[in-house]
């Protein structure tokens, strides 16, 4: 096992409403490792982006971080100031976002954007910066590298501009790189290009990712190990394949059943409908007692409405689930 | 074989009105419960004018040109108690005022009632039937609101008075005010309405209803029309002050309301001559009034405009 | 290049139906013969003068006769003043047009840096107090600040001016009081009531725009590439909110032309804007008809310009028309 490079542990995260405080994510422990890449999957709300944002520094009011530790390469950077986290943005951790029309300034060149980045982080000449910023282009994949530095966002497609997020976000080398939803808002057809950018990226570095994503597809594909989240916990992590073909959790089994499959369509030929997991993620001001998926949960016991299962690990694994604890574990069954 | 989990969202049936968000927030914001009440009493006043005011100002026969420019609280030459003192012309200040309060409430709030009912109907008109009335209607909108509503005001009003005699203008001047100001604000309207209006044409339930053959005319009436009160009645309180404070304006300029019916522009512009007098009553008072009137329906209009918005997104 | 023919078009059609309305105006309001000739003049006589002033032909060339007359700037005669009204409106400009600009500058130079840091320092206390103030300018009329200075800075403090423009100096058409002591006196009162309104429309303008611009991704983006607070602020933040605002500002002056009717009116200003007040009052037909067609061609011309502006400062405008069936 390497060192981790990112580490989080016990990390919480509550958010100040007039009502009270409501906790997004709770006792969240995760880790990555060099050149690894861990996928975060859950349904939208479960708090995927939260933690990114979270690890960033860039957690926003009312959200605010209560507890918990962040660290990077051994060193906690949780509880840095405001000027010193800025400087490891950008230059050790680095962010990709959903939206890249949107996450790029309208009103400037790429290569603007480009320098501006390099020269804030590193102390090199203009010029000299330029160059650097057209080489990342050509490594990105995007043609005719030095005229593209002088075009607009808004000229370019919307791979190409992903693909240049990508130049920016790795631009200064950093040692770990949040990827939030990177291919959401891509065409399907661009996606697999882009996540193989970013695998290829992160290799040839040894940056460790974090891909947050709703996507199993895109887990599948590029994700070495995955942790899943369930309303602002981590209900199971495991390797990739591992947690594919033997989900621990009962969320991630019924999120594995509802991946449409080719193989058990023809399997199953009978059964035309996608199994769905009933009901919804409750919201933060109303969520359950004890574990917070036992009302939609197809196998919980009388235990799970009263107390709140820890995270147990299980070799290079884990789960939070008594079942789990209790050494139970399961297949993707027929149907939920 | 799920239960609904403890706590979470009641069925989707809305509470009744009264308890819902709304009455629940105007409850808990002073800023709107001082703002309405104080927009509730001057109405009042300017309902029950000829029983509150102390003197009757609208026959200017009935004024005392001896007690004129009197400061507050002094008594006439009759012994006529004069809280507010008098103006140039010997009426009293503050029954003035209150006559004054009600024409410019009635000219604001004739003058958004008919701004918005002309801008609803075009923009009805102009969503309804698309093609070239839509593009006639929402060209001259682009144009008109590049146009400050004061210049519309104050060209047409200037227009008909060289229409008309001078007799006929004085008698038709509230009618005609009310109708210069509408000219000015009909354009949010109509837009508004057309915007939805746009929406509830591409719906699914009319695109089934006109295959079924139901008139559309009559779809769109029985669902645009109620969903439009709200952001209408939104535009019309921001509105309204701008309205009340156009006629003002435009009466201080001497092209509104004739100077022989009160107003509070009027009482300003008169007092304006006296200032280095040091009659300073004459113009501050029903200037004033004429704050606390706008700033009351401005304040109100922007909290309904907070309150009502998240109701909109939906 | 479609888009301005489109915008030339447009503009040009608002300038006929002006022109128009100027027309029917000037034409059909009043006499203009029995102002010419007289009550003895016989019917003979007056059929005559008709004939001649060219009363009698069909109504297009009359009304081509008219625009004609106002492209070489004849705008006729103005029956309360008895002069040519095109040197009528040319004397009265520059007062007007000094005191516009002498408020749209205060207004934009205070505004501007107000919007920015009550932008940024939403929750400090001077920030919830300057928007507070600002209500004020949005609830109280013109004419009303107007007076309240007047009585503060002249009947009570007697510091500055209250009527007229003081000493001018003139450089051929044009007169400025900015030369002089008791010109640039004459200025204040004027122009700080004209700039109030406008300055707090313009700070809720810049302070909504830019709370808007900072909560967009790219700031988030930015902030995530871990660039200088100020560099994500102001290279950022502020010029993408200033492309919105600059097209506003240059709205404004249409605005400011408008209320300067008010102001002018307030303070004695002797500009366009008492001219029209006298030309309603007078019922001055040919006056408010030469108004009608100035004041369209002001703002047609101030749009165009800002439009213009707009396509200029944003590199996405021109894309926009291209972009309609292209990228998400």
């Amino acid at each position: 096992m390497t060192t981790p490079l990112l580490q989080v542990e016990n990390l919480r995260v509550e958010i100040a409403t007039r009502h009270g405080d409501l906790v997004a994510i709770d006792d969240l422990s995760l880790s990555i490792g060099e050149g690894e890449v861990l996928g975060v999957v859950g349904e939208s709300g479960a708090g995927k982006s939260i933690t990114g944002n979270a690890i960033l520094g860039l957690l926003e009011r009312p959200a605010r971080k209560t507890g918990g530790r962040i660290l990077l390469e051994g060193r906690r950077i949780d509880d840095l100031d405001e000027e010193e986290m800025r400087r490891l943005r950008g230059r050790q951790i680095g962010a990709v976002f959903q939206d890249p029309l949107a996450s790029l300034d309208p009103l400037m060149t790429i290569g603007y954007q480009l320098v501006q980045t390099i020269t804030t982080h590193l102390d090199i000449p203009r010029d000299e910066a330029r160059e650097r910023a057209a080489r990342l282009l050509a490594e990105v994949g995007i043609p005719a590298p030095r005229e593209r530095l002088d075009s607009y966002p808004h000229e370019l497609s919307g791979g190409m501009r992903q693909r240049i997020v990508l130049a920016l976000a790795f631009c200064c080398e950093p040692r770990v790189v949040i990827a939030d939803e990177p291919t959401t808002a891509l065409d399907v057809s661009v996606q697999a290009q882009v996540i193989d950018l970013l695998k290829r990226m992160c290799r040839e570095r040894g940056t460790a990712v974090m891909l947050v994503t709703h996507d199993m597809g895109v887990i599948a594909e590029a994700a070495d190990r995955v942790a899943v989240m369930y309303a602002g916990r981590v209900v199971e992590t495991g390797p990739t394949m591992d947690v594919l073909r033997a989900p621990l959790h009962p969320y991630s089994r019924g999120l594995m059943a509802s991946i449409p499959s080719m193989r058990r369509a023809a399997r199953d030929r009978a059964r035309a409908d996608l199994p769905m997991i009933p009901g919804a993620m409750p919201r933060l001001d109303a969520l359950p007692r004890g574990c917070a998926f036992h009302p939609r949960c197809p196998v919980a016991i009388a235990r799970c409405a009263r107390e709140r299962p820890p995270f147990v690990p299980a070799g290079s694994s884990g789960g939070a689930c008594w079942l789990v604890a209790d050494g139970a574990s399961g297949e993707v069954p027929a149907h939920a | 074989m799920s239960e609904t989990p403890e706590g979470a969202d009641a069925p989707d049936h809305p509470p009744a009105w009264w308890r819902g968000d709304f009455v629940h927030g105007f409850v808990r914001s002073p800023v709107a419960i001082v703002s309405a009440t104080i927009v509730a009493m001057l109405l009042l006043l300017a309902i029950f004018a000829p029983f509150v005011a102390p003197y009757d100002v609208r026959d200017p026969a009935k004024a005392n040109v001896v007690d004129a420019r009197l400061p507050p609280r002094s008594t006439g030459m009759f012994g006529d108690q004069y809280s507010l003192g008098t103006d140039p012309q010997g009426r009293d200040m503050l029954s003035a005022m209150i006559y004054g309060l009600r024409t410019s409430l009635l000219v604001g709030l004739g003058a958004i009632g008919l701004a918005a009912a002309c801008g609803i109907a075009l923009g009805l008109a102009s969503g309804y039937f698309g093609g070239t009335i839509d593009a006639v209607i929402m060209r001259a909108a682009d144009v008109q609101s590049s146009f400050p509503a004061i210049l519309i005001a104050l060209l047409i009003d200037g227009i008909t008075r060289t229409l008309m005699d001078r007799a006929t203008h004085e008698a038709l001047a509230v009618p005609i005010l009310i109708a210069a100001i509408a000219a000015s604000f009909w354009v949010q309207y109509a837009r508004v309405v057309r915007g939805l209006v746009l929406v509830e044409r591409g719906r699914e339930y009319v695109l089934a209803a006109r295959v079924t053959g139901v008139r559309t005319v009559s779809i769109l009436f029985r669902h645009i029309l109620p969903n439009v009160l709200g952001p209408v009645l939104v535009i019309a309180t921001i509105n309204l002050a701008l309205a009340i404070l156009t006629e003002a304006t435009l009466s201080f300029l001497g092209v509104g309301i004739p100077p022989t019916q009160p107003s509070l522009g009027s009482l300003v512009r008169i007092g304006n001559e006296f200032l280095f007098s040091g009659d300073w009553w004459i113009s501050l008072m029903p200037g004033g009034l004429l704050v606390v009137l706008s700033l009351g329906v401005n304040l109100f209009g922007d909290w309904l405009r907070d309150a009502l918005n998240p109701r909109l997104a939906s | 290049m479609g888009f301005m023919i489109g915008r030339l078009g447009q503009t040009l059609i608002v300038l006929l139906v002006a022109a128009l309305v100027s027309f029917m105006l000037f034409r059909y309001v009043g006499d203009p013969v029995n102002n010419m000739v007289g009550q003895a003049a016989s019917l003979a006589d007056r059929e005559a003068m008709r004939t001649q002033l060219g009363l009698n032909d069909p109504v297009a060339v009359q009304f081509a006769r008219f625009v004609g007359d106002v492209l070489r700037g004849d705008l006729g005669m103005s029956y309360r003043f008895g002069q040519p009204i095109s040197d009528l409106l040319l004397q009265r400009l520059p007062a007007t047009l000094e005191l516009s600009l002498v408020s749209i500058l205060l207004a934009a130079g205070l505004g501007v840096p107000l919007g920015v840091w009550t932008a940024l320092h939403p929750r400090s206390r001077s920030a919830k107090l300057l928007m507070l103030a600002s209500l004020a300018g949005v609830a109280l009329p013109t004419f009303l600040i107007g007076i309240v200075l007047i009585l503060v800075f002249s009947v009570w403090l007697g510091w500055l001016p209250s009527f007229g423009r003081g000493e001018v100096v003139s450089f051929g058409a044009w007169t400025t009081g900015l030369l002089t002591a008791s010109g640039l006196k004459a200025l204040v009162l004027p122009s700080v009531t004209l700039g109030l309104f406008q300055m707090t429309l313009i700070m809720r303008l810049v302070r909504a725009e830019m709370q808007e611009v900072l909560r967009s991704d790219f700031i988030r983006f930015a902030r995530a590439r871990g660039l200088k607070r100020a560099t994500v602020n102001y290279d950022h933040g502020l010029r993408n909110t200033l492309v919105p605002v600059i097209t506003i500002v240059g709205l404004q002056f249409g605005n400011v032309f408008a209320f300067s009717v008010i102001v002018e009116t307030v303070f004695q200003w002797p500009g366009l804007g008492l001219l029209v007040i006298q030309a309603i009052q007078f019922a001055d037909v040919p006056l408010l008809a030469a108004y009608i067609v100035l004041v369209a061609l002001c703002f047609a011309i101030i749009n165009l310009i800002v439009d213009i502006l707009y396509a200029v400062i944003d590199p996405r405008v021109g894309a926009a028309q291209l972009a309609r069936g292209g990228h998400a």
